[in-house]
């Protein structure tokens, strides 16, 4: 195949879309129509990557799926894919599943989910290859498939036929998921969101596995993505998707340094980038910590896997009126120890202090009282608030319970906070369901400050928003802290983030902080290797940085 | 979708006012089911009222001559096989079945609230301990419980049958709520309300209740019926209410032998249990539709 498109590829594309509009008709035709995808049109060439990026409800997504068969049958699909000289939309059921996986293949979101978890990873790659490549007999299969793990890079491939999923982590069970698409040699690689269920480091070795095997197989990807620090790394062009409208395409780098469109200009601007100016540190030191966490141990008990040590002594003190991120990868104990300030985990050994209660010991009407003075924001805002409540309700809990405002009083102070969140007051009739993402975000926010708290615990509050949504809601959450002057203790994965928001960072790994200090020391010159290994691996919306940087990893790997 | 939802309802600053009664008030199906109901209730009140409509007003006023007769101008409904008039029985068997449904229905959603919340949100021994007990109720044949029961208490009021019903019908609530329960019960939002310093009382009555309520409500619904019939069942077997008690189950029970020749007899008081039963669930589907915000 390699061959063949050395000579072909600069003027055959592998596949065109032409005019390509998906509608999807919404309960029988008696609401309107939505428009998830209007008029698409582009060229893929073999060897090319080609990101489709958008926020959610773009119809990124939509746009790959139109193209495999895979929409419910509420959609309808216009225009035209050829794939080489077969054209793709109105095959039969039959035909398509000729094509899907064995010319067209897919990789998704959640790995770990998309893999069978009661066979094997042999058995799964080996069942992919007799129903694609019949003609392969039993030890051909055997070998191929560990030629094809061998081919993402997992270490021993011939043992790790044998695993199960769940013996995977999810950066393995990723690369699996594209050993099986690879299995048949496909055209084209329609990858979705590839990595964003991943942990940052594991995101860059999936990434350099996905450059590596293109380079070499000549495979075309349509890479879809809502990170502009992914498209910087792989894409060699970019199709930019709004409310289903093709907004701009162009090569990665003119888009990067020069982009014609206004929303692409706001899109690439609301990514939170590396190197905040310094800001100074409100903490005063004699003060009393709001937060004291001395030599903390949070043991679980598993039910097969024995005890599991989620945080593993860890000191960690938060003073009045300053922010401190808690940075780490999954598993690393941050949200345990968040939920532990709350009192929400069990300690095991060491001691939490926070507002002035000794978690463990105080009775349990002081830890009521002390937790009317700490506030929460959660990671997904949809979730956190109560869909039997409208959202005044919701914010108005608090003020009620422990407030005791009632009648006149608490509306008044209800239409307040909503006005800090720039939320029209008007709006507290509606449900929470009715909001979008960044719009509930702002009413969490309100609600956690509306007992104007001492602490407030903040667990991932942006990472389910679209980019140009979370550029708002941390604008206004450090403005509302910059008023209230609460002390935070702030929970994320991502170092830019961080970066806009903290004083201090401290870094965790496998329940422990390996680095704690004031953010710009911990940013700019890490001393931990943990800690560097993190920023290496955080992408930038850069194309040119990316391959700079992927070229010093190459050149210090050999 | 919830795209296009964000955007219009953006242009409207004003929130519109959506009261349960609101939305209700516009369903007509919401409508047809209170009619029926609330005529089933008017002639459980005062049967009375209704069973002078139509030719032969008192249900134990029997004509053994005329048994077993199919609808005439004197008996609309036909008559029974002791010449009893069937519309008659139907309009006071009313009172008795529609007692013994709702009561039984009742009875045993209270218990299997209060129980399956306990056993959902608590977990532990509590969950250990009425997931046994509700073992135990499910392991006993009803028939065989039921006979025991009623045999030791010997009076054969509705109040009775009911309460025996009850006992025999909450442990499949209560499983069902508790499955329920657990499911709301690590929610994130009832997580917040817990780290807003809540009291149990408000977290589970606010918040996690009225979320894992629907399907239980939905059962109990469908469970009326299967009371009603219950109850014709135990009749059936001589274990039920008794003559000169009158309801649909004992009537439905007499009929059954003499369906064939005369089908009006198990035609009439069936399709009371049918309209019944189909008032009810409907009613509890329209009130779990519009008590859920995301579905008003």
């Amino acid at each position: 195949m390699t061959e063949q498109s050395a000579t072909a590829a600069d003027r055959e594309p592998v596949l065109t879309v032409r005019d390509l509009t998906v509608t999807f008709t919404v309960d029988e035709g008696r609401a309107p129509d939505v428009h998830a995808i209007t008029g698409l049109s582009f060229d893929l060439y073999p060897g090319e990557v080609l990101a489709v990026v958008g926020e959610s409800g773009s119809g990124k997504s939509v746009s790959s799926l139109a193209l495999l068969g895979l929409l419910p049958r509420t959609a309808t699909v216009t225009g035209s894919a050829r794939l080489g000289d077969l054209e793709l939309l109105g095959l039969s059921r039959k035909e398509l599943a000729d094509v899907r996986g064995r010319r067209i293949s897919m990789i998704f979101q959640d790995p770990s989910n998309s893999l069978d978890p009661v066979f094997t990873i042999g058995y799964q790659l080996r069942e992919v290859l007799r129903r694609h490549q019949p003609q392969l007999d039993r030890a051909q299969r055997q070998a191929r498939a560990a030629e094809l793990l061998a081919m993402v890079e997992l270490p021993d491939p011939e043992q790790r036929l044998r695993f199960y999923p769940h013996q995977l982590s999810g950066g393995q069970a990723q690369r699996v998921m594209i050993a099986m698409a690879l299995a048949s040699d496909p055209e084209v690689l329609v990858a979705d969101e590839p990595t964003t269920a991943l942990d940052v480091t594991v995101q860059q070795e999936v990434l350099d596995v996905l450059r590596r095997l293109q380079a070499r197989t000549g495979t075309a990807i349509v890479l879809i993505t809502h990170d502009m620090g992914v498209v910087a790394d792989l894409a060699d062009r970019v199709i930019v998707l709004r409310r289903g409208l093709p907004v701009e395409h162009a090569p990665v780098r003119e888009l990067f340094a020069a982009p014609t469109q206004e929303y692409t200009r706001t899109l690439l601007q609301a990514v939170p980038r590396l190197g905040a100016p310094a800001r100074p540190d409100p903490a005063d030191k004699r003060d009393r910590p709001v937060l004291d966490v001395v030599d903390l141990v949070v043991e679980y008990r598993g039910r097969r896997s024995g005890v599991v040590r989620a945080v593993d002594g860890v000191d960690l003190e938060v003073l009045p009126g300053e922010i401190v991120a808690l940075v780490g990868e999954s598993g690393s104990g941050k949200s345990t120890l968040g939920r532990c300030a709350l009192g929400l985990a069990p300690i095991t050994s060491g001691s939490v202090e926070v507002v002035g209660a000794l978690l463990g010991q105080a009775s349990p009407k002081a830890l009521r009282a002390a937790r009317r003075r700490i506030g929460v924001v959660f990671q997904n805002p949809a979730a956190t608030l109560n869909p039997r409540y409208t959202v005044g309700q919701s914010v108005a809990e608090p003020l009620a319970v422990h407030g005791g405002l009632r009648g006149e009083a608490l509306k008044r102070r209800v239409a307040e906070l909503f006005e800090q969140v720039e939320l029209p007051a008007a709006w507290a009739g509606r449900y929470p369901h009715e909001l979008s993402g960044g719009q509930q975000q702002r009413v969490s926010i309100a609600r956690a400050v509306s007992l104007d708290p001492q602490l407030l615990i903040a667990d991932e509050p942006t990472s389910a928003l679209d980019v140009s949504v979370q550029a708002t809601v941390l604008e206004l959450f450090a403005q509302v802290q910059a008023r209230l002057r609460f002390a935070c203790l702030f929970i994320s994965h991502d170092l830019a983030v961080v970066d806009t928001l903290a004083d201090r960072v401290a870094v965790m790994q496998h329940g422990r902080i390996v680095e704690l200090d004031e953010r710009s020391r911990v940013l700019s010159s890490p001393r931990d290797p943990y800690t560097r290994r993190l920023l290496d691996a955080a992408l930038v919306a850069d194309p040119d940085e990316q391959t700079r940087r992927r070229e010093e990893r190459l050149a210090r790997a050999s | 979708m919830s795209e296009v939802a964000a955007q219009v309802t953006s242009v409207d600053a004003e929130a519109p006012v959506r009261g349960v009664w609101r939305s209700l008030r516009r369903r007509p199906l919401f409508w047809a089911c209170v009619a029926a109901l609330g005529l089933l209730m008017a002639i459980a009140v005062a049967p009375q009222l209704f069973a002078g409509l139509f030719g032969q007003p008192d249900p134990r006023l029997c004509d053994l001559a005329s048994g077993s007769q199919p609808p005439s101008a004197a008996h609309v409904f036909g008559t029974d096989r002791q010449g009893c008039d069937v519309y008659a029985n139907v309009v006071y068997g009313t009172r008795a079945s529609l007692s013994v449904g709702l009561l039984a229905t009742a009875v045993a959603l209270v218990i299997a609230m209060v129980l399956g919340t306990l056993a959902g949100y608590r977990g532990g021994w509590a969950d250990a301990l009425v997931a046994r007990l509700t073992d135990v109720f499910l392991g006993f044949p009803f028939l065989l419980g039921a006979v025991v029961v009623l045999t030791a208490i010997g009076s054969r009021t509705p109040v009775v049958i009911a309460l025996v019903l009850a006992v025999f019908i909450w442990p499949t609530l209560a499983r069902l709520m508790r499955a329920s329960v657990r499911a709301v019960r690590d929610a994130p939002y009832v997580e917040a309300a817990r780290a807003m310093g809540l009291g149990t009382g408000r977290i589970v009555g606010r918040y996690v209740l009225p979320n894992a309520i629907g399907p239980v409500l939905a059962v109990a619904t469908t469970t009326v019926g299967g009371v009603i019939v219950a109850e014709s069942t135990l009749t059936f077997l001589g274990l039920g209410l008794r003559a000169p008690a009158i309801s649909w189950g004992l009537q439905l029970a007499n009929a059954q032998a003499t369906f064939q020749t005369s089908p009006h007899m198990l035609v009439f008081p069936g399709l009371f249990l049918v309209v019944t039963v189909l008032a009810t669930i409907t009613l509890g589907d329209v009130l779990r539709d519009t008590l859920d915000p995301k579905a008003r």
